[in-house]
């Protein structure tokens, strides 16, 4: 494995983190929506040139100053890290754009400061991703919860305010009250941070100690939502939508199941964890979520608070396939970030489009819309499709990884968990197409004439559907970065 | 004249107090001015100090050439070096800072208060640099009566809760008085090395041992141990702005020095930490005063209130890491001495700018704070992140060590108590975020363009304040660098 030395990491974190000072003086709209732009196009850039030397096996690492005996904030990034870097970065500058549509038309106030919270979001998530240690890691996890609540509370209202509490109680609390304890006592007994492919804790601690351990950090790193630490991401939905959608179905909640994979991975390591047999106790606990969210999204009303409850299913997944410990199982959990982020934000992104041309926020008030709104429904149904893992949409590739990767490991009853829960998310989406397009005319409710939304809102939502699209026939870079991030894990060559 | 540096650090403002003093009658327009160089001048000769003891090791000078034991010497060593430094920038940045206040509120003592603004100075920097233990109580003592008469200067109930403090403060400083008297009678020296070269013969010693505890009990009344605090709230949160924003930050934190001064360099390590009785204690008696500062914050609904209680949470912290008795014990109670002086700065900068601009800091009053004085919350919040312990300001770097000698020790009350405080002190502050953010609630749907008019503190207020939160964050990204090339050469060996 190539290693080379290069600001670049470092670069493509600090970009949006510079552009907020410009962002606050800025003195037009124009002018600060694109410096967001400008920002958001050379962070991708940033990373993109970085994908070709990953791509060919390498890595690329950065250290700032040691700041603990031993524990420097340094960045590396690899395979892994690269997947999920790509995918936030790429889908900013939609997010942006997304963003200018939305917020203009609904003339939102504070879109200053929102545009530079966004900014600093990504710094941090990005910073998360080529996180080279785990305090690196945590340094960015908790920069990113501060750096999202006044996108949370945008609306500074008293809902807002109550649930801002409850995301930062939930967040804040579980990663200083769990993950802060169970680093400190990790590095008590191994002086060390530094991801390793096989972890690093050598059976330092014992079986019953290592369960606490990762106990602590499944749960500690509450954006991933597993229940019982799931109920701020529903609140968080007060939200404006592309705060939701880039926040709640891309960033923060995959920072979260991105941490849990990273120390499940290269903390702990995935050969000790099978030994002990500690994955399957992570697969309960998120075959338990992916059930019981998919349950309750079909009872929600709300769009976006369905979406909510599943994506807290879908996170569960990728926690799935991660702690099945088996390649394939694996493969499909980090090809799972990518694939439902973009299938996710195109449905976030749809029902924002909806609320803003219409004003409606609950699925049984959208029926017949699909006749006034037809790129936004059509672009749903396809998001909804890549959800439900059906092909010809990206989803359908991570899932049947997952679903290989269950079989591989021989626990055939997390295949039936994968098979019913797909069955519950075709339950919880299809009726919303079906009734947006087909019903009579007596039942539908838009008699008066309701147009599509700005430009600026349904281009964005069509790039997304059509990348799911897309990433059915041609799921690269993802697979390849995927199936490389398992070969170095199980220790096989290169693919 | 490098060589007389020591010397200087604390000549330089007591003769500028008199200095200054006299100018208040002879052009009050001169006194401000002054002090300010003054004080920059004596933090240069810190910062000299503390590279000159980085190159080429701890200096020791003797005060007018006379050698211990008969003179005093004054030591510069790893250990107090780096807390000169920030004992001087903390005073430089409040004096700034309160340039305004100061002018308002004491125009025509303008030279008097000046005068023992720099006298208390000469006080602290006397009590972190000498190396003699009666000459510490002289120290003492200037840094104490100042210190009265600079909370005493406020307005209602400032005398009044300067006086509490006169008294408790004087229990605690004769306390450490007698402390030094049995001392003397058991080694016959007052020289701080004289006293650590003779320990080892007298580790049996109960007058020695005595000593100790009478000495540690004075220094716990002054620096506000629980329950030992009831002086600070009224004193810290009553004094005139431009005081609370140079004492709170300082004496605390120059007496948990003395402690720790006293524990490993003159008792040393072996005999501080021989008795584990005592050391368990004193762990239990900080565990409560963690809890119960943070319990008695929430209680609070003024600004300047919550934090005094937060001192006295910190207090703990400090108290209880060193008493664990292990490296990272000590070296996060030193570390933190640092730390929680800069954030208690920070803090106080910006409550004195929020109270300049709303005459009050009442938590109803704070309503719709961010609109009106972005700048001032901006580093309110950096503040408030340090004191949370988030990385990377420096409050995480020095609660990290205080967990981990928790966890060494195997002392989970302590490590559960640290991560309580966290969690409280995380409450308390988005209390205040709330309000400032959230109030006046928004109408509707938040479509409303009439926020809070932008009306910020003047810069005077806002640059010290927005230093010193971003050395917060320098701090913590520095904080390898100042455990290992200053805070583990001073912890002696013997520490496990």
């Amino acid at each position: 494995m190539e290693l080379l030395y290069s600001i670049k990491p470092l670069a493509a974190i600090l970009v949006s983190f510079f552009v907020v000072p410009i962002i606050f003086s800025s003195k037009s709209e124009n002018v600060r929506e694109a410096w967001t732009f400008l920002a958001a196009l050379l962070k991708f850039a940033i990373v993109l040139s970085m994908l070709p030397f990953v791509l060919k096996g390498g890595q690329i690492a950065y250290s700032l100053v040691e700041v603990l005996p031993g524990v420097a904030i340094a960045f590396k990034v690899d395979a892994f890290g690269m997947l999920f870097a790509l995918v936030s970065s790429s889908l900013w500058i939609v997010t942006s754009m997304y963003s200018i549509g939305y917020m203009r038309s609904l003339k939102e106030h504070g879109q200053t400061r929102y545009y530079a919270c966004f900014a600093l979001s990504l710094s941090a998530t990005l910073g998360v991703a080529f996180a080279g240690n785990l305090f690196t890691l945590y340094l960015f996890y908790e920069m990113l919860s501060f750096a999202t609540y006044p996108l949370v509370t945008h609306h500074q209202d008293k809902e807002a305010r109550s649930s801002g509490r409850k995301y930062l109680t939930y967040i804040l609390g579980a990663s200083i009250g769990l993950v802060l304890p169970a680093m400190l006592i990790i590095y008590t007994q191994t002086g060390t941070f530094e991801f390793a492919p096989q972890g690093f804790m050598n059976g330092a601690f014992s079986k019953e100690a290592t369960t606490v351990l990762l106990l602590m950090f499944v749960f500690g790193f509450a954006k991933a939502g597993l229940m019982p630490f799931h109920s701020w991401l529903p609140a968080a939905m007060v939200a404006p939508t592309p705060v939701s959608a880039l926040l709640h179905a891309v960033a923060v909640v995959k920072v979260g199941v991105f941490c849990v994979a990273r120390v499940i991975t290269s903390v702990f390591g995935t050969k000790m964890l099978a030994t002990m047999g500690l994955g399957t106790i992570v697969c309960y606990v998120a075959s338990f979520t992916i059930i019981v969210s998919s349950f309750i999204a079909l009872s929600q009303d709300g769009l976006k608070r369905r979406l909510a409850f599943s994506t807290i299913g879908q996170l569960a997944y990728i926690i799935l396939g991660i702690a099945l410990l088996s390649p394939s199982g694996m493969t499909g959990g980090m090809l799972h970030i990518a694939m439902h982020a973009f299938g996710k934000i195109t449905l976030f992104f749809c029902a924002g489009a909806i609320f803003a041309a219409s004003g409606i926020k609950n699925i049984s008030e959208m029926v017949g819309i699909g006749r006034r709104m037809p790129f936004t429904m059509t672009a749903f149904l396809l998001g909804s499709l890549s959800v439900i893992g059906l092909p010809p949409l990206g989803g359908f590739i991570s899932k049947w990884h997952l679903v290989i990767g269950t079989i591989e490991s021989g626990q055939i009853f997390f295949l039936f968990v994968l098979l019913a829960s797909s069955l519950l998310n075709a339950a919880y989406f299809l009726p919303i197409s079906y009734k947006a397009f087909f019903c009579t005319d007596e039942e539908a409710m838009f008699e008066k004439k309701v147009d599509e939304v700005p430009t600026w809102c349904l281009v964005p939502l069509c790039i997304t559907a059509t990348c799911s699209v897309i990433f059915f026939f041609y799921p690269q870079p993802f697979l390849q970065l995927a199936k490389m991030t398992v070969a170095t894990i199980i220790g096989a060559p290169m693919p | 004249m490098t060589h007389h540096f020591p010397a200087l650090l604390i000549i330089v403002p007591l003769l500028s107090a008199l200095i200054v003093s006299a100018m208040g009658w002879i052009n009050r327009r001169w006194c401000f001015p002054l002090a300010v160089a003054a004080l920059s001048g004596a933090l240069a000769i810190s910062v000299g100090l503390l590279t000159q003891v980085m190159a080429t090791g701890p200096i020791a000078y003797k005060m007018a050439g006379w050698s211990p034991p008969i003179g005093i010497t004054y030591v510069i060593d790893y250990l107090n070096a780096p807390i000169l430094v920030v004992i001087l920038a903390v005073a430089l940045l409040n004096l700034i800072a309160a340039k305004t206040w100061i002018e308002k509120d004491f125009s025509e003592k303008i030279g008097a208060y000046l005068a023992l603004y720099l006298l208390f100075l000469s006080g602290m920097v006397g009590i972190v640099s000498t190396g003699d233990a009666f000459n510490l109580y002289v120290l003492l003592e200037i840094g104490s009566l100042t210190g009265y008469a600079l909370i005493g200067l406020g307005k209602e109930r400032a005398p009044l809760s300067s006086l509490n403090y006169l008294f408790m403060g004087t229990i605690g400083a004769s306390f450490y008085l007698l402390g030094i008297g049995y001392i003397y009678i058991a080694t016959g020296t007052l020289n701080m090395a004289d006293i650590a070269s003779m320990i080892p013969q007298l580790a049996e010693s109960s007058t020695l041992f005595l000593a100790l505890i009478i000495c540690m009990a004075g220094l716990f009344v002054k620096m506000a141990l629980f329950p030992m605090h009831g002086w600070l709230p009224n004193a810290y949160s009553n004094a005139p702005s431009a005081s609370a924003g140079l004492i709170a930050p300082l004496t605390t934190k120059v007496m948990i020095y003395a402690m720790v001064r006293l524990g490993l360099t003159v008792f040393t390590p072996q005999f501080t930490f021989s008795r584990g009785m005592l050391s368990e204690a004193i762990v239990w008696v900080a565990v409560a005063a963690i809890i119960a500062g943070s319990l008695l914050a929430l209680m609070q609904r003024r600004l300047s209130r919550m934090l005094t209680y937060i001192i006295v949470a910190e207090v703990g912290y400090m108290v209880g890491g060193f008493w664990l008795g292990n490296e990272a014990g000590v070296t996060g109670a030193t570390l933190h001495i640092i730390n929680d002086a800069a954030m208690t700065l920070t803090l106080f900068l910006a409550v004195s700018a929020i109270t300049w601009k709303l005459g009050s800091d009442k938590f109803e009053d704070l309503q719709g704070l961010f609109g009106k004085m972005p700048f001032t919350m901006m580093g309110f919040v950096i503040a408030a992140l340090a004191v949370i312990g988030i990385p990377p300001t420096c409050g995480f770097f020095s609660k990290w060590y205080l967990i981990t000698a928790g966890i060494n020790a195997g002392q989970w009350a302590f490590v559960g108590a640290l991560l309580f405080s966290s969690l409280t002190n995380a409450v308390l502050f988005f209390r205040i975020f709330e309000i400032a953010f959230f109030e006046p609630f928004a109408t509707g749907h938040g479509h409303h363009d009439h926020g809070p008019t932008f009306s910020e503190a003047p810069l005077t207020m806002v640059v010290p304040l927005i230093v010193a939160a971003i050395s917060l964050i320098a701090l913590g990204l520095y904080s390898g660098d100042i455990v290992t090339k200053l805070i583990q050469l001073a912890i002696p060996a013997g520490i496990a």
